[in-house]
């Protein structure tokens, strides 16, 4: 008989705490773990650092943590959905740092596979350069090569995207049955799946949860080995 | 098909024009999405949608619901074809930079001769960053621009060269607009089509780079 994972939201919230790097997904509205968001909001947590693909829109789902000003910085690919965080970047109130969205998952990915970096051409010769190392492939040679964003490009070049790995991720399932495995509906699968590998503690939050057994082995798509605990997301009881 | 009454939807109907039978097209929020009202007769493209999902049909018709967590990549719901699927974040940008995408089409702040895209951040302006703009333009087969010819002040769009910060390096293949259809190849820009109610003349004026014409310019239609 496995032990069951199932928590109230109050007990989940003892593992997040001020200061905190957590992983949101979720786009624009779709697949954002709303019912955790509160728990975040109703512990009175702050000074939290964010890694999200967007913003919400103004108000709702992440835009409710940007709205309580508890966002010390956040790193996501787009803002443009919620006024309020362009406000408030502006206002220097949050600390954003742009990724491009594939570099967002591809990070986290890495950050959740034991990965050492990642090298994508999505960036190249933009301001997506600053900051970070570049590699040229070197045909002739049959290996790699730093260059500087200045040197002129002569092959395929790419940049080296560093893992991300957070404290805590809060996830958005479908289906969740009582050890942890996940199913999620349609496009809210989005940054959820990559999303709940790359944390010390990874929370779910189901729509619907169900026995063990009741999810079959070829659609579970988040293993609740990789889960620490489940809550009943507000809105879907009973 | 949806009739063309003004110059969004002339753009638009262009550009889907460059659709192949069975392509995997990436159409951006705003204009581009506007393409799939005028797929030509016999060509059948799939949607993809960044946030993870191939077969998007658009947003619901009177009468119909959308699947719930369907979405397009403005977050709006959409409906879902036979045979579409969704999947995780980081498999839809492996098929997007894996060039399994045949075309990917957005709009633009400037395009320049070599094909450079500036459409994220305006110097001293609030950007609202990227989204997957950077990702489609380095993996797509094609790249296509639509977009007005010249900005709200006049200015042309298409350039010689952009000193905005770019979304891509030399990724530009089609630049789409009211008035012209200009591909960008090695040699510079090939001004390929003009609109039947303009003269290649007005189109050289409006155009902000030195453009390629050939003996023969084809008609937008």
């Amino acid at each position: 008989m496995s032990k069951s994972k199932v928590v109230t939201l109050q007990e989940a919230m003892t593992h997040c705490y001020n200061g905190m790097t957590v992983l949101i997904p979720g786009f624009v509205n779709c697949g954002v773990p709303v019912t955790l968001i509160d728990g975040i909001l109703e512990s009175g947590i702050t000074e939290v650092n964010v890694i999200s693909n967007n913003t919400s829109i103004k108000g709702e789902g992440i835009g409710k943590l940007v709205h309580a000003g508890v966002i010390k910085k956040i790193t996501c690919s787009h803002i443009g959905s919620n006024t309020e965080t362009m406000e408030k970047v502006v206002a220097g109130e949050i600390n954003v740092n742009f990724v491009p969205q594939g570099s967002l998952s591809e990070k986290v990915r890495a950050g959740g596979a034991g990965i050492g970096g990642i090298l994508t051409p999505a960036g190249v010769h933009t301001p997506m350069e600053e900051g970070k190392q570049l590699l040229e492939w070197d045909d002739e040679k049959g290996e790699f090569k730093f260059v500087k964003s200045s040197d002129p490009q002569v092959g395929s070049r790419y940049i080296l995207e560093l893992p991300l790995h957070a404290d805590v991720a809060i996830i958005h399932a479908w289906k969740a049955d009582k050890m942890g495995n996940v199913v999620y509906n349609h496009t809210a699968r989005n940054f959820n799946e990559v999303f709940a590998t790359a944390a010390d503690y990874v929370i779910v939050e189901a729509e619907h949860i169900v026995e063990v057994g009741e999810l079959g082995p070829n659609e579970i798509m988040t293993p609740g080995a990789i889960v620490d605990c489940v809550v009943q997301a507000r809105g879907y009881e009973g | 098909m949806r009739p063309v009454t003004n110059n969004r939807e002339f753009i638009a109907c262009r550009t889907a024009k460059f659709f192949k039978d069975g392509d995997l097209v990436n159409l951006g929020i705003g204009m581009p999405t506007l393409c799939l009202e005028y797929i030509p007769e016999g060509i059948d493209v799939w949607v993809d949608s960044e946030n993870g999902v191939i077969g998007l049909l658009g947003a619901p018709q009177e009468g119909e619901t959308a699947p719930a967590d369907v979405v397009d990549a403005g977050g709006h719901p959409s409906m879902l074809r036979e045979g579409g699927c969704c999947f995780d974040s980081f498999r839809s940008f492996g098929y997007i930079r894996g060039g399994h995408v045949a075309a990917t089409v957005l709009g633009a702040y400037e395009v320049d001769a070599e094909g450079n895209l500036a459409n994220w951040m305006i110097p001293g302006k609030a950007a609202a960053g990227m989204g997957g703009a950077m990702d489609l333009v380095s993996g797509a087969k094609i790249t296509i621009v639509m977009s007005t010819h010249t900005d709200k002040e006049g200015n042309p769009k298409f350039v010689q060269h952009t000193d905005m910060p770019l979304t891509g390096y030399h990724c530009v293949d089609y630049f789409v607009s009211e008035l012209a259809v200009i591909h960008v190849t090695k040699d510079g820009p090939v001004l390929e089509e003009i609109a039947p109610t303009t003269t290649v003349e007005e189109v050289v004026a409006k155009t902000g780079a030195k453009l390629i014409i050939p003996e023969k310019v084809g008609c937008m239609a």
